[in-house]
């Protein structure tokens, strides 16, 4: 197989608008960040989608195995009391 | 109707959509595919452009709109510099001939905007955000070519070497142009030359390149009417679909 000569791998999250979180919204090949940013924008901002780019070299991710899904994510199936669904939320707070 | 200011509209259009046309042509054929969709994106822009120009010189005739314009004028009827006509022989002569059009046009575009005509300095403003992002993208793309490999050096180097000789046309003022400049509502071409030349050089400078030598060139002009010899070809691809199927919608 022909070697894979298209760059390093980004991972790209948008923010909608300042404040909001950063989303993630895909991911590009590109050789260095000035160019990883240029993408970025070309790929996933032209139809008003946010206003922040964020970039990270997908090989900078530390991500979860899914061998290790029982130890991680099973304990917390029936805690619901870990949710803060218990308490009253005062009027005005926003984005929970 | 002022036949001048519609012929100086015409050449403001013109060459943002055959350059759109001629980078249309190369969807699906860029290195990689962001950069297919990010030249492409460049091409759309442009082609907005070249609609709101044309647009707004159809509204000075009678019966005629921007279709009209772009899919039924002849040739020599067409205002468009020689530079964007030149095909998509490699990578580095689409990225060259941008680059030294994104420079022009960014001083183009600065100086309209204080146009006395006011949907020509409207449309400046609004072209002007899209160009300064085309001007960074191909400025970027020159140094990276520049200073990439040496066959990417010797490419680069050599599309500049080819498409000099047509840049000595952006700094050309006709007729029109000094009519134009007289009223308040054209900038003079000349006077951009300077600006152009300093900014390209720096480019080409930082990206290891040379800049070519000025060789003084006779030729009949885009904006007078004249062609390359590429032109035909472009217009008949452009202008297939509407001749073939007159008002046809899709």
């Amino acid at each position: 197989m022909e070697k894979d000569n298209q760059g390093i791998l980004w991972e790209v999250f948008i923010q909608v608008k300042a404040g909001r979180p950063f989303k993630h919204v895909g991911s590009l090949h590109a050789y260095d960040k000035e160019m990883a940013m240029q993408s970025a924008r070309d790929l996933f901002t032209r139809r008003n989608e946010g206003n922040g780019i964020w970039i990270v070299k997908a090989d900078d991710i530390i991500s979860s195995q899914s061998v290790d899904d029982e130890a991680f994510f099973d304990p917390s199936n029936d805690k619901v009391y870990r949710h803060p669904t218990f308490y009253e939320v005062p009027d005005g707070v926003k984005h929970i | 109707m002022n036949q001048n200011l519609y012929e100086y509209c015409l050449r403001l259009g013109d060459s943002a959509l055959i350059l759109s046309q001629r980078i249309g042509e190369y969807c699906s054929k860029a290195p990689h595919l962001e950069e297919d969709l990010a030249i492409t994106n460049v091409g759309l822009d442009l082609l907005g452009q070249a609609e709101n120009f044309l647009n707004y010189a159809a509204s000075l005739k009678h019966d005629l709109s921007a279709d009209d314009l772009a899919f039924k004028r002849k040739e020599k009827d067409f205002r468009s510099l020689h530079l964007v006509e030149v095909p998509n022989f490699d990578f580095a002569y689409v990225l060259a001939r941008q680059f030294f059009m994104d420079v022009y046009h960014n001083l183009l575009y600065t100086g309209l905007t204080e146009s006395k005509d006011e949907t020509i300095s409207g449309i400046s403003k609004k072209s002007i955000k899209e160009v300064r992002y085309h001007l960074q993208r191909s400025t970027d793309w020159i140094i990276r070519l520049g200073h990439g490999t040496d066959e990417s050096n010797k490419r680069v180097q050599e599309a500049i070497n080819e498409l000099w000789m047509y840049t000595d046309e952006l700094f050309y003022d006709n007729e029109v142009d000094k009519e134009m400049i007289k009223i308040g509502i054209g900038i003079s071409n000349e006077d951009l030359k300077n600006d152009w030349l300093s900014t390209v050089s720096k480019t080409l400078e930082e990206g290891g390149l040379i800049v070519p030598e000025n060789i003084v060139y006779t030729l009949q002009y885009g904006k007078d009417g004249f062609h390359t010899e590429y032109m035909g070809y472009l217009l008949a691809e452009m202008q297939h679909l509407p001749l073939l199927y007159p008002d046809a919608k899709w």
